[in-house]
């Protein structure tokens, strides 16, 4: 088994984002990076099948230098091998653009299958999983919380809005993974020390004859809308409190 | 024949709401670009549907009346969409960003060698060009995002754009488009317990965190909740906790939900569970320490113990009807 993961790093979930100076880009300055979560469970899955089946597990990233941290964060957890694609302005670019890179950088690498989170919790965009399969000319199974190999197939559980859909496509395959698929392992001490003799390999967009030019641009950024102040509701008793509330739903705010 | 497409999302025969939202967007971008809208129904059975989408705006629908469409695939569906992209040259196409939407977006855009604005929450036409208004960072920032490629395709937040009636009947064409081969197959769908509504097309939250102590005093939420006809949700603390199942989990490791009305209880309002509820039209926290962040969120603030005011909150709403 040949299993491919790829990797994005994010700003933490508890990171305050602020709007940088060209107005079409955040401030970076103050920002702790970690492996975008969604990617945790995909390292896990692939650690998980490599234990049952055999194979190589190789996580890609694509971005500034410091991706090389989030990618050594996967080799501790158990990955054997990284590639990371160096380009400092990668980071923001068009999801479309990403896709093709890395599907570039995937593809003499062959493999079985290929995980990634099923969105990144920045961009929220969610578009690479299946993108990068239509580059690589796999099929796609998005946002999967159970997933069973059989011999040269996949069969994955997708929850839809009120349904569960049980999908299954032949290998290789492009899985992207969302939480409830497993738990991603916590890196041991031992891992973060062999982790660092693992092999990390750096390629340029020059060395993969592509660009970061896409199809899509910001053209602002501005803080989310504002709120008008919230109105306290009084009460001495809960009946009191839950009358009060009840009529400002109904009459104030016309919602129930 | 250009203009506007949408792409329409059906299930069991019918179309889901996320389809008529759409339409009523598009029909608004269309105006703006002096251009119609035309819809794209990929699947069998649906020929009365079709003729009806003129209600929302719609002048003309493309009908694919195909048993390889009859159930949703990306491969499928992209196919079929890029093949009449191609002949029908269209200059923005929009759908839901719906599960079925967000799937079908990147392997879409990837045949179109175009872009999408996923998840949008507004959008306008600025110089002949649709210029999407999206939530990033879980809504901590909103980024105006233009698609320099065309078509430029946008997926619509479920539950944020109106659906407007205009009346009119759409003239329906039948096609038939290129599917190829689609590898995924279908093997079942398992209906979920209950038939609840997901907590992205929710109306209604009732979301609880830490401070319902125990997986078991949800149930006072799920009373409230189906007094109210609302789904209920969970922080992530409640959900690490074991209490409640991660489908429920709302916040930016979890869903971003959009309902006319979120009612947070016990929930002390962590930049992660704001980011994923802040957009909610009317938010209510129920909490009984007054310096909890969520009370700087919500527009109704109940500063009292949650097991005491949701019951009773449950008793009037139930007075209510």
């Amino acid at each position: 088994m040949n299993i491919v993961v790829c990797i994005k790093q994010v700003p933490d979930t508890e990171s305050q984002i602020k709007i940088g100076a060209d107005g079409k880009s955040i401030a970076t300055d103050d920002i702790k990076w970690v492996m975008n979560p969604y990617d945790e469970f995909g390292v896990e899955e692939a650690l998980r099948i490599q234990k049952a089946k055999g194979g190589t597990v190789t996580v890609v990233g694509a971005g500034p230098k410091r991706v090389t941290e989030a990618l050594r964060t996967a080799l501790a957890m158990g990955a054997d091998k990284a590639v990371l694609v160096e380009d400092e302005g990668l980071y923001g670019a068009d999801p479309m653009a990403v896709a093709k890179i890395l599907a570039a950088a995937i593809k003499p690498l062959t493999p079985d299958l290929v995980f990634l989170g099923q969105r990144a919790i920045d961009d929220d965009a969610g578009l690479v999983g299946s993108a990068l399969a239509e580059y690589l000319d796999m099929p796609n199974l998005s946002v999967v919380t159970k997933l069973d190999l059989g011999e040269g197939s996949v069969t994955i559980q997708r929850p839809v809005e009120g349904q569960t859909l049980v999908l299954e496509a032949p290998l290789p395959a492009v899985v992207t993974t969302q939480k409830g698929l497993n738990e991603p392992r916590y890196a041991s001490l031992p891992g973060i020390m062999k982790a660092k003799k693992k092999p990390l390999e750096v390629k340029s967009l020059a060395d993969l004859g592509v660009d970061a030019a896409g199809k899509a641009s910001v053209a602002a950024l501005n803080p989310p809308p504002s709120r008008a102040a919230g109105k306290t509701i009084g009460g001495e008793t809960p009946q009191e409190l839950a009358a009060a509330l009840a009529k400002a739903l109904r009459d104030e705010a016309k919602v129930i | 024949m250009a203009g506007v497409w949408v792409i329409a999302e059906h299930r069991d025969g019918a179309f889901r709401k996320i389809t008529f939202e759409a339409a009523s967007a598009a029909k608004t971008v269309a105006d703006g670009l002096g251009v119609e809208v035309t819809a794209v129904v990929l699947g069998g059975g649906l020929e009365a549907a079709c003729a009806d989408l003129g209600k929302y705006g719609v002048a003309k629908v493309l009908y694919a009346d195909s048993a390889d469409l009859n159930v949703y695939s990306t491969e499928g569906y992209a196919a079929a969409v890029a093949d009449l992209a191609k002949s029908g040259a269209p200059d923005v196409i929009i759908f839901g960003a719906s599960m079925q939407g967000k799937d079908l977006a990147g392997r879409l855009a990837a045949k179109l060698d175009t872009s999408v604005a996923v998840d949008c929450t507004a959008l306008k036409v600025d110089g002949g060009k649709l210029i999407a208004t999206r939530p990033i960072y879980a809504g901590k920032i909103y980024a105006d995002v233009l698609v320099t490629g065309a078509p430029q395709i946008a997926t619509l937040r479920p539950n944020v754009f109106d659906v407007v009636e205009t009346g009119g009947s759409a003239a329906v064409e039948k096609v038939s488009p290129a599917v190829g081969a689609i590898k995924v197959k279908q093997v079942e769908a398992l209906a979920e317990e209950g038939g609840k509504i997901d907590l992205t097309e929710a109306t209604i939250i009732v979301s609880g965190g830490r401070g319902m102590k125990e997986a078991d005093n949800f149930k006072i939420l799920e009373a409230l909740a189906d007094a109210l006809g609302g789904t209920v949700g969970a922080s992530r603390s409640a959900v690490d906790a074991g209490w409640r199942s991660h489908h429920d989990q709302v916040g930016q490791t979890g869903k971003v939900v959009t309902p006319n009305l979120y009612i947070a209880c016990g929930i002390s309002g962590a930049i992660q569970h704001l980011a994923g509820m802040g957009s909610s039209k009317v938010i209510v926290a129920i909490n009984k320490d007054a310096d909890a962040p969520i009370h700087t969120k919500a527009d109704f603030c109940v500063v009292a113990d949650l097991f005491d005011v949701v019951p009773a909150l449950t008793e009037e709403c139930k007075k209510l009807g």
